[in-house]
């Protein structure tokens, strides 16, 4: 048996997003970063809802979606379990791919002399003109 | 089609107040399971729509079911399965907090002690004080408290955390959230406080001069609202399937809350996402369903 993560949720009501997507986001988050690993209990509903305040409902409502996307599991009786199938894992290296590319890419704009806001801006902008809006 | 049970259903509600109506047209149906949130000025109908909800009202017009049956003060069915909390929070001050519980326990057949006392222990509130002696805070937790033991299927809580400070009100609510991932309660709660809405509730009524101008869940809601702006042009057409909410314009741009019912893509328009609270706004300020929500500047909007 694994030992349960000390993963800790957050909600930002500016976001904008659903509280939903920001648990699954954080999660995703957490096992790309590697504090969540295969076989990790994720905290019950009960725990979350005493850690942060949150409806139950959102926490299972996140937990189906990670099941959904096939990067958790339900154990009847048990609780909902990190499971890494294989894949998940390309998914998990574009991210890391991705995160340098964007990591680079801010430090060469700061070197440039470009402001945060700008950046940000920039940033908006490119995804403004890159997608649409329900994505 | 699989009917979604209703906890509370309305059809056409109203309810007059000698010349004034409460609530008026009020046609709604809040599905089981939910934590539902009335949200609207203090005026706009929530405890009245609250208060028939209970009971301890009758509607002037119009149908209202809860959990399937006709709310009256003779309901005693109903009075078991609803728990109702005053926006008063009615204590008796002078009663200890143990002689609370027992009068709870005497005056309700599915009291549950056990969940009274593990809540009160929770928060550290000694059975022993008198009410009286106890903080607005922990008079709101009790009051609640004691709503919660009864086991209710559906809480009706008229602003149950107002006038407590952010740690009372946080800890309330968890007790709230824990109580409904325990047993599974519905809730319908009114609130001033739009950042509990985003945070613990998934249904949405607002209310505005006792009338609905949106009800539905809160994805959706969040889902099918956009903040669209541009710079000049000031007259661009805006593409179908667009309903402006609220808009503002000034010298330079526009800036509009709209619903949007299929993805919009327009590379003129900047697009965001509003939070729940400036949706929840947008509402407010535009008032009426029948008024367009051409509220251009504030001080035209004289519906307010």
């Amino acid at each position: 048996m694994s030992q349960r993560p000390s993963l800790t949720f957050r909600l930002d009501p500016q976001s904008g997003l659903a509280p939903y997507r920001q648990l699954v986001d954080q999660v995703r988050h957490a096992v790309r970063t590697g504090l969540l690993r295969d076989g990790d209990q994720l905290p019950s509903v009960r725990d979350v809802v005493t850690q942060i305040t949150i409806n139950p409902n959102t926490v299972h409502r996140a937990y189906r979606e990670l099941e959904h996307q096939g990067i958790a599991e339900g154990r009847a009786g048990l609780g909902t379990f990190i499971t890494l199938h294989l894949n998940v894992a390309p998914d998990a290296t574009e991210h890391g791919t991705f995160e340098q590319a964007l990591h680079d890419l801010v430090i060469n704009a700061r070197r440039a002399g470009i402001d945060e806001e700008t950046i940000r801006e920039l940033m908006r902008t490119a995804l403004r003109q890159n997608g649409n809006v329900r994505s | 089609m699989i009917e979604e049970t209703a906890v509370l259903e309305a059809v056409n509600l109203g309810k007059r107040y000698r010349r004034t109506w409460g609530l008026q047209e009020c046609t709604l149906t809040i599905p089981k399971g939910r934590v539902a949130a009335l949200v609207g000025p203090n005026g706009s109908g929530k405890s009245t729509l609250l208060r028939m909800a209970a009971g301890l009202q009758e509607p002037s017009a119009g149908t209202l079911r809860v959990l399937g049956k006709s709310p009256s003060p003779g309901a005693d069915d109903l009075r078991e399965r609803v728990g109702y909390l005053d926006q008063d929070r009615p204590l008796y001050k002078s009663f200890r907090v143990a002689e609370m519980l027992r009068f709870g326990e005497m005056n309700n057949p599915t009291w549950n002690m056990d969940v009274a006392k593990n809540h009160l222990a929770l928060l550290d509130i000694p059975l022993r004080s008198r009410v009286s002696n106890l903080s607005g805070g922990q008079q709101a937790q009790v009051a609640l408290t004691l709503c919660l033991a009864k086991q209710p299927e559906l809480l009706l809580l008229d602003e149950p955390a107002a006038a407590l400070d952010p740690v009372a009100r946080e800890d309330l609510l968890r007790l709230l959230m824990r109580q409904v991932a325990d047993s599974e309660s519905s809730v319908v709660l009114s609130t001033h406080a739009l950042s509990d809405v985003a945070a613990i509730c998934d249904y949405v009524v607002v209310l505005a001069h006792a009338r609905v101008v949106l009800s539905n869940d809160t994805e959706y809601i969040v889902e099918t609202h956009r903040i669209l702006s541009i710079v000049g042009d000031g007259d661009l057409a805006l593409p179908p399937g667009i309903t402006v909410i609220h808009e503002q314009r000034s010298a330079r741009g526009r800036s509009l809350l709209v619903r949007v019912e299929l993805p919009f893509n327009d590379d003129r328009w900047r697009v965001d996402r509003p939070t729940l609270e400036e949706i929840v706004m947008a509402y407010l300020r535009k008032g009426s369903p029948h008024r367009d929500g051409r509220d251009v500047d504030e001080t035209e909007s004289g519906a307010r």
